[in-house]
């Protein structure tokens, strides 16, 4: 079973020491992104029940917080994960439209992977990028001020750098 | 030009260095207010600068520190609500991410008139970037003396922390915030307690908006009463509007609520005018929650005044005729959008944001998503208008926190100020999957139309 | 400390009454008793934390107290609201409560199956008590209801996702009887759900007391279910010898047999001591136990009807069951002997289930 690297269980360490004694549970959101990002993007039970183990809780309280947050994903998604947004302000900028092109130029559904593990097509409520719409997020980052061109460029990118690193 | 106090520097170069910023006169204001002022001295000067919150509800700043419990030997916290998922809303991003240290400084200052040694900035999880952002203000403003242990020789430790939420619009309701930051679910509490008697691990504990905190350093630093004498009446000081929609300048304006809504949207330092050369439809001035209004109502009230850009003038009429400030997420429609459509998102957004703990929110976001699609597709009833009201009647007010209210009051806005173009949708469900309503009688150039009984 | 109590006058429904300072305006209205009690379908005495939640309970406060008399804008939760001195509170005798309690239990309902005639609870269901005292004629909701996973929670303890109301006292229970939590509430909003995550048994000692909190047939006693229907059953106090529980409880017989152990309940549907799992689930011989008499029902369920049958099996007829009553959620059924088919999931039939849609061979699809 996947532990921390000695790198990971010290920045734990140090987000636990922020709060008072005996209040480390305060830990498990932040702790659970880095869980994820080390453990392939998604969170396993076995991952969150080893998140449970470190931070000395029930695996249910784990469950309970995992499953409530959009950002967490529950099952393996593609390394690429395309989070569009379509809320109020992106839908009046053309997010619709931005969706559909993506949808038939990977051809997968909202909620899908490519067969190649590439990409994963997610469609999300407003990212505070309404300004800038419309727009979508790709990892840690934001893609603003979507067209089709930008949206070819990008999977261009993805692509690219898929093959270059690792 | 109006008055600038939190973004007049916030594009000097290099201003999110600490260097910079210092340079420019930064921490100034913790200076002032560790080495001369006591913490209740602080609160005062908020106080007399009528700061109202900046996060949506519009409560004033300084009475809400001021009831904040101070029982001997229990610790009390400060926390940063920039959690800011409200559609429309993208200001506290634009302040964290170009002059970061302001909220830094905001906070240290608030910090210490609240007594809080160990404060949070609760941060949306999507704005990772700019976690990143403040953990590095935070850093150098603690190798340069401004946190720590004893700050200026003044006896005060404080450290702030960033701590990422992980994508729910409602922890930024300030009770779920906090049961977030304990690492639960995003569930609000039932009030009372309120936070200012038992927060943040059952501690007294003051939530404010980025914004609110930040606005406390040139409150510092011009005082509260130069402070409360810019813009107008209880709307003091300067807000910042995040523009969006079909304009053709979207992005963050600092106002000093002094500017009408007109001049807002037309104007070149501003909006610049609607997007394309089309005209205005409608608006939700305030962020999603809001009422939304039609063009005319919108740029005048209904006494025939202009509409400024001010918490009273915005609300003026109430929900009848008016709207609100809300959180300040400017959302606008051209003669090209479509209503439904538009509200359609809107519940979707709810429901998808509610927490499921209240059984009116729970159940009544979905319903009225599911009656507004088939609206929006062509499959809807003239009665699904009038259900639509009675469900929204039947959430409003009736729910553990104002998320209820906030996902009934688009969809009431919507059909008190639309009802002919939702009609539209069902008689002619053809038609209106191809093409818009358009703009019908309430259009920018037309006059005022008398206010719809409520 | 003060060593008198401090006492408050607070009026519901034009009835005045002092409580102690610290009473909420729920406890103060079940002390008047009778209809100025408010409905609480989550709120829980014995669970610490419960309540503010199904909104069921919700009152006018038309003066706050006598220090500040101005009313409270919002209706409030009773369950959750404390009393003040010289508080004036409108329940049954306010319209805006009427109106808002008639919204909330049809909100309650929409995606509430309508598989009462094949439910363990009907007859003891809260939300079918509410929802003909309050309730509106037929639904207005026109879309499938909302389906969920199966989850198995092991030997004892069946859970019905789609009947619950998410009034979270299973998970106080669990959170305050047990030492290990291992169900809670998972997901949000519409999707929020009662579930383990990853499959696993509910077995701690006293686990089983989540049956009897919940309000609804969501959580239901594994070794009793579909063996008979509640009203056809005897309740019975009776006790016995328990290391781990005061052993004291209600039997559910019919002739000789043990059909079924609950913990005992007071008037307001709450148990009035916990039982253990050997208790409830175990002792299913009338030997086990002694038998101090007949159960006084209260006034909320439908077994007040006082329909006892022993001998003779009914035709469930309910109108006739529940004394006239005629609950709307089990009119939508057809022929009750017909729908009586455990295997058949009403709640993926949308609207009113007809007889045809049980001939059909192949199951009905839900969305
Ligand atoms: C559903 C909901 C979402 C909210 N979201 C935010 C938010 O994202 N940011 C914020 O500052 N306040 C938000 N608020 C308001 C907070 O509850 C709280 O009033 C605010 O943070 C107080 O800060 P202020 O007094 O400085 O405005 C929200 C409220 C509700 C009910
Ligand atoms: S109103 Fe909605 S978001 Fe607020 S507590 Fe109730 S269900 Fe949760
Ligand atoms: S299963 Fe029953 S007790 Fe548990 S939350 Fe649902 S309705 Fe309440
Ligand atoms: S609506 Fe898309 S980022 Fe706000
Ligand atoms: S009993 Fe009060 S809200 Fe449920």
């Amino acid at each position: 079973m996947a532990q921390f690297s000695a790198e990971k269980l010290a920045k734990v360490n140090e987000i636990i020491a922020r709060y008072p004694q005996g209040k480390q549970k305060s830990a498990l959101i932040p702790v659970l992104h880095i869980a994820q990002e080390e453990f392939g993007g998604w969170l396993s039970a076995e991952t969150m029940d080893y998140v449970a183990s470190i931070l000395k809780i029930e695996p249910i309280e784990v469950y309970e917080v995992a499953t409530f947050y959009s950002m967490y994903n529950l099952k393996p998604v593609g390394k690429y994960v395309f989070e569009v947004c379509q809320t109020g302000p992106c839908m009046l900028n053309g997010s619709d439209d931005i969706i559909e092109y993506i949808k038939s130029k990977l051809g997968i559904k909202v909620g899908e992977t490519t067969a190649d593990g590439l990409f994963t097509l997610k469609t999300v409520e407003c990212l505070g990028a309404c300004g800038y719409a419309p727009m979508m997020q790709i990892g840690k980052h934001y893609r603003e001020h979507l067209t089709k061109q930008k949206v070819d460029a990008i999977i261009d990118e993805c692509e690219r750098n898929a093959v270059t690193n690792n | 030009m109006g008055k600038k106090l939190l973004l007049e520097k916030a594009h000097v170069p290099g201003i999110r260095n600490y260097d910079v910023y210092r340079r420019e006169g930064g921490y100034r204001a913790v200076e002032k207010a560790l080495k001369t002022m006591s913490p209740d001295q602080v609160t005062e000067e908020v106080k007399k600068s009528g700061l109202r919150g900046r996060g949506g509800a519009g409560f004033p700043a300084g009475m809400k520190w001021s009831f904040l419990a101070k029982p001997e030997g229990v610790p009390r916290y400060l926390v940063c609500n920039a959690d800011e998922s409200e559609p429309g809303t993208f200001k506290d991003r634009y302040l964290m991410e170009f002059i970061p240290h302001l909220l830094v400084e905001g906070l240290i200052v608030a910090s210490y008139a609240l007594g809080s040694n160990r404060t949070f900035i609760y941060i949306r999880g999507e704005y990772a970037w700019i976690v990143d952002i403040l953990e590095q203000a935070i850093a150098e403003a603690k190798n340069n003396g401004w946190l720590g242990k004893n700050i200026l020789g003044s006896g005060f430790d404080c450290e702030i922390y960033v701590q990422r939420g992980a994508g729910a619009y409602i922890c930024g309701e300030e009770t779920a915030l906090i049961e977030s930051l304990e690492g639960k679910r995003g569930n609000p509490r039932i009030k009372p307690p309120f936070p200012a008697v038992k927060g943040l691990w059952d501690c007294p504990t003051v939530v404010n908006n980025v914004e609110t905190i930040a606005a406390v350093v040139p409150i510092m630093n011009i005082t509260g009463e130069e402070y409360a004498k810019i813009g107008v009446g209880k709307s003091t000081g300067t807000k910042l509007i995040s523009a969006c929609g079909n304009i053709n300048k979207p992005g963050v304006y600092e106002i000093d609520m002094t500017i009408s809504v007109e001049e807002f949207i037309y104007s070149e330092e501003y909006c610049g005018g609607i997007a394309q050369g089309k005209r205005l439809k409608a608006c939700i001035p305030g962020g999603s929650s809001v009422p939304i209004l039609p063009a005319n109502l919108l740029l005048k009230t209904a006494k025939g005044e202009n509409r400024m850009m001010n918490y009273e003038s915005l609300s003026d009429g109430g929900f009848a005729t008016g709207t609100m400030m809300g959180s300040g997420g400017f959302i606008v429609l051209d003669e090209d959008q479509c209503v439904v459509r538009h509200t359609l998102t809107l519940a979707r957004f709810y429901r998808h944001e509610s927490c499921g703990q209240c059984s009116p929110c729970r159940e009544g976001t979905g319903w009225m998503e599911k009656i507004l699609k088939n609206i929006e597709y062509g499959k809807g009833k003239k009665s699904d208008i009038d259900l639509l009201w009675d469900i929204q009647r039947k959430i409003e007010g009736n729910t553990i926190c104002p998320l209820g209210d906030a996902a009934a009051w688009p969809v009431a806005a919507a059909i008190r100020h639309f009802r002919d173009e939702f009609e539209w949708h069902v008689q002619y469900p053809n038609a209106a999957q191809n093409r818009n309503y358009g703009l019908a009688h309430y259009a920018d150039p037309l006059p005022v139309v008398a206010a719809p009984k409520a | 400390m003060a060593d008198q109590p401090k006492l408050f006058k607070v009026t519901i429904d034009n009835i005045t009454i002092e409580v102690e300072a610290g009473t909420s305006i729920l406890n103060a209205a079940r002390m008047i008793g009778g209809d100025v009690a408010p409905p609480a379908m989550c709120y829980y005495s014995k669970l610490k934390g419960s309540g503010g939640k199904c909104r069921t309970c919700l009152v006018e406060v038309a003066a706050g107290s006598t220090a500040d008399p101005r009313p409270m804008p919002k209706l409030v939760a009773s369950c959750r609201t404390n009393v003040m001195d010289g508080m004036v509170v409108k329940n049954i005798t306010s319209e805006r409560v009427q109106d808002a309690r008639k919204g909330v239990v049809e909100l309650l309902l929409i995606n509430h199956p309508l598989d009462c005639p094949i439910c363990d609870q009907a007859g003891e269901c809260h939300l079918q008590d509410l929802s003909y005292e309050h309730g509106a004629e037929g639904t207005r909701y026109e879309f499938p209801r909302r389906q969920f996973e199966k989850h198995n929670l092991g030997p004892y303890i069946q859970l019905h996702m789609t009947r619950c109301i998410l009034c979270y006292r299973c998970v106080f229970t669990a959170d305050q009887l047990t030492n290990k939590r291992v169900h809670g509430v998972l997901d949000r909003g519409d999707h929020a759900e009662i579930a383990t995550y990853i499959e696993k048994a509910l077995d701690n000692d006293f686990i089983g007391n989540v049956i009897d909190v919940c309000p609804v047939g969501a959580l239901t006693d594994k070794t009793f279910r579909f063996k008979n229907r509640v009203w056809f059953l005897k309740p019975e106090d009776a006790h016995c010898s328990c290391s781990k529980c005061s052993g004291k409880v209600t039997l559910w017989r019919r002739g000789d047999e043990v059909f079924r152990v609950t913990g005992r309940k007071d008037q307001w549907g709450e148990v009035q001591d916990w039982i253990c799992n050997e208790c409830r689930f175990e002792k299913k011989k009338t030997s086990d136990w002694v038998i101090e008499g007949p159960t006084k029902v209260s006034r909320h369920s439908v077994i007040s009807a006082n329909h006892y049958v022993d001998t003779v099996k009914p035709h469930e007829a309910l109108p006739e069951v529940m004394g006239g009553r005629n609950p709307r959620l089990l009119m939508d059924i057809h022929s009750i002997s017909e729908v009586n088919k455990p295997e058949i999931d009403l709640s993926k039939i949308q609207g009113p289930a007809h007889s045809n849609d049980f001939k059909k061979s192949e199951k009905p699809k839900g969305q």
